[in-house]
Order: C-alpha cells, then structure tokens, then sequence
C-alpha cells in the first residue's frame, strides 16, 4: 500500500525563499536549497517549488536553484509558477525537478497537459487548480493567477478533464481554507479525489497535527501540502506522522 | 570510479550526485572503453522499454552492459534500467531486453491506479544479500507503469505491494536491479545504493 505523502511548500522569488521561514538552525534561511535539504532530513516525502519570480532574470536563477537542490536532496520535487511551454518543462525536467506543475498556463492552453505527458510522461505533470466555492451553483469555481481571477469553470469538471488530457497528479488548493488554519477543505478535497483515478495533492488550511489525518482518512487525499505552519515550525513533519501513525495512517 | 550509462534515457543528474554524495567518483559516459574500466556500472532509464532498446542498440551499448556483466563487476539497472534487464517486455507490443535476468516485464492490471507512483514499503525476501546486510525493511520512491516477473525466484531480492507482489529489487552475481528510484528514496534508498556501490570496492579516499 503507498503511503501519505507529507509535502511542504516553498515559495521562491528570484532565488530566494520569500514567506517568512522560522528555521533556527539554518546558516541562510532565504537559500531554498539548504531549505530543502532540511525538509529531507526531517522526513518531508516530497517538495514543491513555486516561483514566483515575475521577471526573465528570476526564472533563469530558478533552474539554478532547481540544479543544486537536485543534487542535494534525496526526495522527488516539484517545480511550478509561471510555466506555460513545454521548453520551460524541458529546461527544468533536465535540470533535476522531478515533476512539474502548472496552473494558469492549462487552463489558458489546456492541450498543455497533453503535450507535456506526451513527451515527458503522465507522472511528471501536476495541474495545480485553485477553487473557491460559488455559493450560486453549488459547487466550486476554478481560479487562476494566483487566485485573482474566476475562470467560470466547474473544478471538479476541470479536474476531471485534466485527467483525461494526461496529468499525473492534481494540486488542489482550496482558497476558501487557505490561510485560516482551519483544517483543510474536506468537501472540496473529497469530492475531487473520489471522482479521479490519479492521486489528489490537498492544499490550504493546514494548522494542527489532526488536520493530516481528517483529509487523509475522511476527505480521501493521497498527500497534504502546508507551507506556513512547517516554514514556522508550529508543526514539524514527524509530529505529523506520528500522528498519522497512531491513527494508523500508513507513512513513510 | 562508477560509470553512470547515458544513452539518452532520461535525467542522470540525480543518480550521479546520488553516487558522488556517497563517496565515489561518478562519471556519466556512453564511452565503451570508459564502462568497461568502471569499478560499477549503473544502467538508470525513465521512459518507454522499446525506446530504450533501440537507443542502446544503436549505440552497441548493448553488447557494452552484457559485457560488462560477464566481466564480474557489479551492475545495477534502476527504474526502466531494471527492466531493461530482463528477456522481454510487453510495453507497446513485444520487445527484446538485454537477457542479463530470464523473466517478463508485463504491464500492472486492475482497478486500481496506474502508474504505482509514491512511497511504498519493501519487504526483503533474501536477508542475506549483501544489498540489504544491516539495513532495516521501509519504504522507497516508485514511478512505474509496468513491472518485472523473474522467472526464478532466486532472482527475487525484494517486493513491495501494490495490490499484488510487485518486483522491488533483483539480483544474479554481480547483476542487480532497483525498480524504484534510490536516489529519490531518502535515507533507505541511500543506503541502498550504497550497499551496492561497496561491491564495487572503489571508494575514493575522501
């Protein structure tokens, strides 16, 4: 059986880690390598990298970060933010991230999926969709540019529609938790991911150690992704697995 | 020095710092002469078997890793390395391996996701390989769609389980296999790689 997978999150703007990290023991707390090598040690199972770097110079510093963290980590990461081509794939698969994920990019271009697990494989391409509830339909709204503008499409038809088109894996955030530390969107996460066949990444509102095991046991997600509440250390990563395992959750 | 085959499968990066991180000097060659002098050889591959094939072919490398294999150093396939391994694959019609180890790479059936992707527990079915000497059972990173059925069960090292037995780690002599990838498995998948890489008996004074 596999098992939940625990993912922190990183936000990197022009190399450096932005969102403040609470790391005591780091040398450089802004170098998201060093950052990244202590997640591994502390049993993170994966990582993701957004860049959100909005100039060229920013996106070309990121492939050198992506190449260093390549070789000091021994956990499979992630690399999303502003990619919308498959040379942008390539440029990053090559230097050493081992998937990556894409947001505005597929909902613009959708046949973006399918070129890219065409020519990279299924398990290198994440969509990540932001949803929000519409109160109107009933059901929720996918999102993008990091949440600023509505799309009018249904996520659960969108998420469904990724898969069809290719994607590995879906980063599903939850803009109506995240941010609250009120648990993840349980709804939201469960109704995606008992509709799909590939695994479901829940994103957003993650803020006590019971919050793992709810989206995990109830809401049905393959792996849980929190940012804040690990970069603050108000929570590290074995607390949350051993809290997993006594519920008997199976982690690594 | 350990010879990482590049024969244009796939990123290399990782099992090459994965290999230098442990100590010894990695170089990524598809130079004959250059595997065949390497204290180790790891054959690693993501990607289509038939693709794989026909590179390695093309480039005789073929005929290099069988070679290199009669020659007694250790080997390790990982990934579709692994696979490569063995007689034949049914992925996108029949296709010839390298025949190091008798058995078939057949494709997962069922209700249930494909590709096996995550971390999942291995159990060792031969404790006294050197691969597993100290090492305790936990989990490791797979990626696949298909997966190996040797035929002798002497070959079989280690399982994971995924709705069925599914091949982990295999081994004959000096030849050996990785279905999943040790140089994305954490600690255990380290020493895992590092356990084969003291066969190889080449540490370089550090």
């Amino acid at each position: 059986m596999l098992a939940k997978r625990i993912i922190p999150c990183l936000d990197v703007k022009d190399g450096r880690v932005v969102k403040g990290v609470n790391f005591v023991n780091l040398r450089d707390a802004g170098d998201p390598v060093e950052l990244a090598a202590t997640y591994d040690k502390e049993g993170a199972d994966e990582l993701v990298f957004l860049d959100i770097s909005a100039s060229v110079e920013g996106r070309a510093t990121m492939i050198e970060v992506v190449k260093q963290t390549a070789g000091e980590i021994t956990i499979p990461f992630t690399v999303g933010g502003g990619i919308s081509h498959v040379d942008d794939m390539k440029r990053l698969l090559r230097a050493g991230a081992d998937k990556i994920g894409i947001n505005t990019a597929a909902v613009k271009n959708p046949s973006l999926v399918q070129e890219g697990s065409r020519k990279f494989g299924s398990q290198c391409i994440v969509v990540a969709i932001d949803a929000k509830f519409n109160a109107e339909w009933g059901e929720w709204e996918v999102y993008t540019h990091g949440g600023r503008q509505t799309t009018g499409i249904k996520a659960l038809e969108w998420a469904r529609e990724v898969e069809r088109l290719g994607a590995g894996e879906i980063l599903l955030t939850s803009m109506d938790a995240d941010g609250t530390k009120d648990g993840f969107d349980l709804k939201l996460t469960q109704a995606v991911s008992d509709s799909l066949g590939i695994p479901v990444i829940a994103s957003g509102g993650a803020g006590r150690v019971e919050h793992f095991s709810d989206v995990f046991q109830q809401a049905h997600a393959d792996a849980a992704l929190a940012a804040t509440i690990f970069h603050y250390k108000e929570m590290t990563i074995r607390e949350v697995k051993d809290d997993l395992r006594r519920k008997g959750v199976e982690v690594r | 020095m350990i010879a990482i085959i590049d024969y244009g499968m796939g990123n290399l990066h990782s099992v090459s710092k994965a290999v230098e991180r442990l100590g010894y000097e990695a170089v990524l060659t598809s130079d004959p002469q250059t595997i065949l002098e390497a204290d180790g050889a790891i054959l690693p591959g993501v990607g289509a078997f038939g693709d794989a094939m026909d590179n390695l072919r093309q480039t005789k490398l073929d005929d290099v890793v069988k070679f290199y294999a009669a020659s007694g150093k250790p080997l390790l396939g990982i990934c579709l390395g692994m696979q490569l391994l063995f007689s034949e694959s049914e992925e996108h019609g029949a296709n010839d391996g390298l025949n190091l180890l008798p058995g078939k790479v057949i494709r997962f059936k069922g209700d249930f996701k494909v590709p096996h992707m995550g971390w999942n527990k291995l159990s060792f079915l031969q404790e006294q390989s050197p691969l597993f000497n100290g090492l305790t059972e936990g989990h490791v990173y797979f990626v696949h769609s298909f997966h190996a059925k040797p035929e002798q069960s002497s070959d079989l090292l280690a399982t994971t389980d995924y709705n069925q037995q599914v091949t982990a780690i295999v081994g004959r002599s000096n030849v050996y296999g990785m279905q999943f990838h040790p140089e994305k498995s954490g600690e255990l998948g380290m020493q895992l790689l590092g356990k084969f890489l003291e066969l190889a008996k080449s540490k370089q004074p550090q």
